[in-house]
């Protein structure tokens, strides 16, 4: 039943993408629509697809690349659901979308290894970790999205290039702005939470808040980046160009830990050390 | 029966006749009252704006019903014939329709796609049906044609971007601040052309406003006009550091007022809030290196003038789409008016079954008597139903021969069938 659900999402979400990109050129708001309501039905069959994994699983379904990527691309989808009906920006949806399924695709064309839970993983502080950091996670990821939709649109207004495909497409720059710095501001906290519930839960698991592995590592410095961006927005005022330039280079730090740590640096975040057990003491 | 359209409009005629021939309220009632009295024309519709005099009528008698209506415009417009007529032009059925289209869709207009003509030719209707002098045609026509400039309006972008300096600098500035409500203006120097960007941004929402001038007796009669503050111009850093946002610079200065290190100077004390520069003057007056600076923009007139050249062009492309749909329309009005024909014997055909039907169930009333209100109406309703039924087909039949060739041997035939032109005699 999994396998359905699953392959259901990602047929509505590869669908909803193509609309919206069809939307994007073409401007038919009725594209639009279907596409959100595509997307939105894929979005509630990978729901039921992670309660169902949560469920067999008895913990947060993220212990391979596989769904981790899975629980991602939802994420993302979930906080532009909610973005959409904040700021109603319909051309949002022809970025997102697409990067949401093709994470989607990638998760699904890896191999399914059976999992192997142990009873450590079954903690609420995993869950709540887990949770908050995706969900941070995918708030930085729309942050990323407007920030380059917002370089893209400068460009052209600087440039001058009044006559171009995006000139008219993309939202105004203020606009743009705005939901940068309103994922910022939403994001951070989940971050943070995410980081806290993670020491609790190490505390707990292993009897240590913090032992310098990659992911932590990379993750402090992710933090930082983020914590940096929002002082100097709130205080001198950061915004447009180099709040979005900022806003994408984090994200890229947050990719690098969240692939390179997962599969190649090691230590105990690593996708295959959760499945051989090489797990501290 | 034909559809006459004759006018003069921008193309045609000097703007000294078009002022002349106007037709105001009392010219209207003029030719109202004439159309009241008159038996050759059966409806009227009067169109006129600054850009066109229209007269748009139905009538059996095209000769002349057309030299009464050109000796009425004269007379009334105190203009010989002889030099109204050559400016004039005139349109029959399809060519009148397909005008009245083009000119509602803003194709016919002096700036391609510009909106105010459908509220005018709204209003003009208005009045011809005050005057009761809209008839079944017309009434079809102009509520058709109010969709077609309604379906050009959302199908092509035609009218969607700005085709004026004014104009494109509201555009673009709700491209950067989206709205402009909360937003400030400082307007340096003055002309027109600064002044008109200035009250088209006020229109869209800024409230605040304030003005530099050389002299200051100039700024401060300028800033009363817009409910602004007069500022001097040593104050223009400071106005840049704490609140302006767009920035309207036409002073006759040689050298830049605003250089790239005053600027960058108040960036930081502005918080990086953008800042918008539209540069009208020639020479200019803001120096171009200030675009470099991030969250900074600046326009000169030659960049204004870009966006409106391009936009006028991107104008053009849509009118292609536009005619498109006009010609679709057409077909749609011309297949309606030929069904017209059938009208009169569909009406007649089911007068014929309603009389027989009365006549019956008149007939029947005794008989009827014993039943209760409630299964006479349902017998009622029964024989009007089997009426109906009955003559369904024959309507169909009729309404897709309207247009064609054989239509008037399949309506004496018909009239033929049903005894239609003894009708009066008959309740067989």
């Amino acid at each position: 039943m999994s396998f359905i659900l699953f392959q259901t999402a990602l047929l509505c979400e590869i669908l909803a993408s193509g609309g919206f990109i069809v939307y994007i050129i073409k401007q038919k708001k009725w594209m639009f629509r279907v596409s959100h309501w595509l997307l939105f039905s894929g979005f509630m069959f990978h729901t039921a697809f992670l309660i169902y994994r949560f469920w067999t699983l008895g913990t947060a379904p993220v212990l391979d690349m596989r769904s981790a990527l899975s629980f991602f691309s939802w994420c993302i989808i979930a906080v532009y659901m909610a973005f959409y009906l904040k700021f109603r920006m319909m051309v949002l949806g022809s970025f997102v979308a697409p990067f949401a399924a093709f994470m989607l695709l990638i998760s699904s064309s890896m191999p399914v290894k059976a999992i192997h839970v142990r009873p450590v993983f079954k903690s609420m502080w995993l869950t709540i970790h887990v949770f908050s950091v995706f969900i941070g996670i995918g708030l930085f990821t729309i942050a990323c999205l407007v920030s380059i939709m917002y370089l893209i649109q400068e460009y052209h207004i600087k440039k001058k290039k009044y006559g171009s495909f995006y000139f008219s497409r993309l939202p105004s720059l203020a606009t743009l702005d705005e939901i940068n710095y309103c994922a910022l501001i939403y994001g951070f906290p989940f971050l943070t939470i995410g980081i806290i519930s993670g020491c609790i839960y190490a505390q707990c698991a292993f009897g240590t808040y913090w032992q310098w592995d990659p992911k932590e590592v990379l993750s402090l410095i992710t933090w930082l980046l983020y914590a940096v961006l929002l002082h100097e927005r709130l205080t001198v005022g950061w915004q447009g160009r180099k709040a979005a330039i900022m806003s994408i280079l984090c994200f890229l730090v947050i990719m690098i830990s969240f692939a390179g740590t997962g599969l190649f640096l090691g230590g105990y975040h690593s996708f295959s050390s959760m499945n051989t057990g090489r797990m501290p003491k | 029966m034909k559809i006459v359209d004759i006018g003069i409009n921008h193309k045609t005629a000097p703007v000294e006749i078009r002022e002349q021939m106007a037709i105001d309220t009392e010219r209207a009632s003029r030719i109202f009252a004439f159309f009241k009295k008159t038996e050759l024309i059966r409806e009227l519709f009067l169109l006129s704006t600054c850009n066109r005099v229209e007269v748009i009528f139905t009538t059996d008698s095209f000769d002349m019903s057309k030299n009464a209506i050109v000796s009425l415009m004269c007379k009334t417009g105190k203009i010989p014939e002889s030099d109204f007529l050559p400016l004039t032009y005139t349109l029959q059925d399809m060519d009148a329709v397909r005008h009245i289209f083009r000119v509602a869709s803003g194709l016919d207009s002096m700036v391609v796609g510009e909106p105010q003509i459908l509220g005018q030719i709204k209003q003009a209707y208005l009045t011809s049906v005050q005057h009761r002098a809209t008839g079944v045609i017309l009434n079809r026509l102009l509520h058709r044609t109010f969709h077609v400039a309604k379906r050009v309006r959302s199908e092509t972008g035609i009218s969607e971007s700005a085709v004026s300096i004014s104009y494109a600098a509201v555009q673009l500035a709700k491209k950067i601040f989206h709205t402009l409500e909360d937003k400030k203006i400082l307007l340096i120097g003055a002309g027109e052309m600064a002044e008109l960007t200035a009250r088209h941004l006020m229109a869209n929402g800024v409230k605040s406003l304030s003005v530099a001038n050389r002299t200051f007796d100039r700024a401060i009669d300028i800033a009363r006009q817009f409910g602004g503050e007069a500022v001097s111009m040593e104050e223009i850093g400071y106005q840049l550091e704490s609140g302006v946002d767009i920035v309207i610079s036409s002073t006759a200065s040689p050298d830049y007022v605003i250089t790239k290190d005053k600027v960058r100077s108040c960036i930081r004390k502005r918080r990086n809030r953008p800042l918008f520069l539209i540069d009208i003057a020639v020479p200019r007056d803001i120096d171009p290196g200030v675009n470099d600076i991030s969250n900074v923009y600046v326009y000169d007139i030659d960049d204004l003038k870009g966006v409106v050249q391009f936009n006028m062009a991107h104008r053009q492309q849509e009118a292609v789409k536009a005619e498109r749909i006009v010609s679709e329309e057409i077909i749609r009005f011309e297949k309606w008016l030929k069904t017209l024909d059938i009208v009169p014997t569909i009406v007649s055909l089911k007068q014929k079954a309603e009389n027989i039907i009365q006549t019956e169930l008149k007939r029947s009333r005794h008989a009827l008597h014993d039943l209760t209100p409630e299964q006479q109406a349902s017998v009622e309703t029964l024989v009007h139903s089997v009426s109906e039924k009955i003559l369904n087909d024959p309507f169909l039949f009729l309404k897709g021969q309207a247009g064609r060739p054989g239509i008037t041997n399949c309506i004496d035939f018909t009239k033929k069938l049903f005894n239609l032109d003894n009708e009066d005699n008959g309740e067989t």
